[in-house]
């Protein structure tokens, strides 16, 4: 059966003077989807996750998240989109004036305001809980390996319950080991939470744990769509360059 | 290659330098304009981050009292010391209080905290915000639906606009004690005479337009430093440029907002 889809992208284009990023990106985002966007660096992945949550403002093109179409969206529709969405920053941008309760507290009553301040706590600590950090809550950021700060940056997104959560390359400058744990919490995230994903990465054992799709980006256009299977058993010399 | 040719060569790398630096000049231009409308825009909507504007101001005294007492102190010594003699020799030594309390309150006092503060504060602004651009931090905010004009830039212009004023009159009244301090080194003087002496000489009309001064140096210090740190590089590299911006434009500034100041109170 079909599944619904909640983010439809259309012949997206972007560029920064006269370097196209984004040359006709055409993707959806179905229901409780892990969908990865592979792509070498430079490729655009980063740009076009910040064109959906309008940080950057795509050219042409349509985005349509949910029953919103992000072109010329007023003030308030976008925040009830980015209600829906999270974010995982590649360097996980907790803020560093701030504690990891403070960090969680922040992105909690911007988002949803509706709070207690006991419902609050509650909730924050239920979302360390979830990334197995629990003792950190009155920790700075400067106090957490780069890991910790992934899985805090995970809290702070879960916190605020998102329907889609959008990873920008999770695992790059992680340990190994490190990396397998935020692949597996981007998995239990899924099943505990139900909610869709679309996962930025180049880290093919991250492709491996992740995805239910992928999504091959080259020089701002899809280069390929398909399964992980599919992915690993194609021919083309690109693809396999990632592959092999 | 010829030498006509070398030189046209030349003429015409200049030329597209010019053109260049003249194309980045008026988007730096445009931007300034875009930030500032950005900011009048923010101002007047009612979101107005008060528990930021608090802590701000915190972090503002906090940050700069101990510099500025050190200074000050120092300021109103030297100027004693090296007014003193002069002073004897035409036996005027009772005008010193008030010669170096009127200098302190017109001038010493507002420059010299706004240039200390421009090195202090504008840096520290510029570097965290340069930072938090390089990190995601703005962005992180954004997609938490926190307008970063309103979080982090209105608390810390307004801040530093309320502050420096505060942080002046206390560089003054600090000053005035180490006129007095430097008096005592030849002298005899007790400190309510001495006070009495120098606010003989000081007018309503010498406070009023450094007061009012001293809030544009306020509002310099903060547009800048959190212009350069807002508008910073994606590199690292970025942070150390915006902090170090801050300082230098900041503080051209606030010798040109003097300047006009001075003509503006010298027709009052």
């Amino acid at each position: 059966m079909e599944k619904n889809i909640i983010i439809d992208i259309k012949n997206l284009k972007k560029s920064f003077g006269d370097q196209k990023v984004l040359d006709g990106v055409t993707l959806q985002l179905h229901e409780k989807e892990n969908l990865v966007v592979l792509g070498k660096s430079g490729s655009g992945k980063s740009v076009l996750i910040k064109c959906i949550v309008s940080l950057l403002k795509h050219d042409e093109g349509s985005i349509q998240v949910g029953d919103n179409e992000l072109t010329d969206i007023n003030e308030e529709d976008l925040i009830e989109v980015r209600k829906k969405i999270g974010f995982l920053f590649q360097g996980a941008a907790l803020y560093d004036s701030m504690t990891v309760r403070e960090n969680l507290t922040f992105a909690l009553s911007r988002l949803k305001e509706e709070f207690s301040k006991e419902e609050v706590t509650t909730k924050i600590e239920e979302a360390l809980a979830n990334v197995s950090m629990p003792d950190s809550i009155d920790k700075m950021p400067s106090e957490l390996s780069g890991g910790m700060k992934k899985r805090i940056g995970l809290a702070r997104t879960l916190v605020v319950n998102p329907k889609i959560i959008l990873y920008d390359e999770p695992t790059t400058g992680l340990d190994p080991i490190t990396s397998d744990e935020i692949s597996n919490l981007i998995n239990d995230t899924k099943t505990k939470f139900n909610n869709s994903s679309i996962i930025i990465t180049h880290d093919i054992k991250c492709v491996k744990t992740v995805a239910d799709r992928i999504i091959m980006i080259k020089d701002g256009k899809v280069y390929k769509e398909g399964t992980l299977e599919e992915f690993t058993k194609d021919s083309d010399p690109y693809i396999k360059s990632f592959f092999k | 290659m010829s030498k006509k040719s070398l030189s046209y060569q030349n003429n015409k790398s200049l030329l597209s330098v010019i053109k260049e630096k003249g194309i980045a000049f008026f988007i730096n231009v445009a931007n300034v304009v875009d930030y500032l409308k950005n900011i009048t825009r923010n101002l007047f909507s009612n979101k107005f981050e008060f528990q930021e504007f608090l802590k701000q101001c915190y972090q503002i005294g906090n940050k700069s009292v101990g510099l500025i007492s050190i200074t000050g102190i120092i300021i109103g010594l030297v100027l004693t010391i090296q007014s003193r003699p002069p002073l004897v020799e035409f036996g005027a030594v009772a005008m010193l209080p008030g010669m170096v309390a009127v200098s302190l309150i017109r001038e010493m006092g507002p420059v010299i905290t706004a240039l200390i503060c421009a090195g202090k504060i504008g840096s520290s602004m510029g570097a965290e915000l340069g930072s938090m651009r390089v990190t995601e931090q703005i962005d992180a905010m954004e997609v938490s639906n926190t307008n970063p004009v309103n979080f982090l830039i209105i608390p810390r212009v307004l801040a530093a606009t309320v502050m420096i004023p505060i942080l002046t009159l206390y560089a003054d009244a600090i000053g005035i004690f180490g006129s007095w301090l430097g008096v005592n080194i030849k002298d005899d003087v007790s400190l309510q005479l001495f006070i009495t002496q120098a606010f003989k000489s000081v007018e309503f009309i010498d406070i009023i337009p450094a007061i009012i001064k001293s809030f544009f140096f306020g509002a310099v210090i903060g547009l800048v430093g959190c212009y350069k740190g807002f508008n910073a590089g994606r590199g690292t590299e970025s942070v150390g440029i915006a902090a170090n911006s801050a300082v230098v434009t900041a503080s051209l500034l606030l010798i040109i907002v003097d300047l006009i100041a001075v003509q503006i109170t010298d027709l009052l």
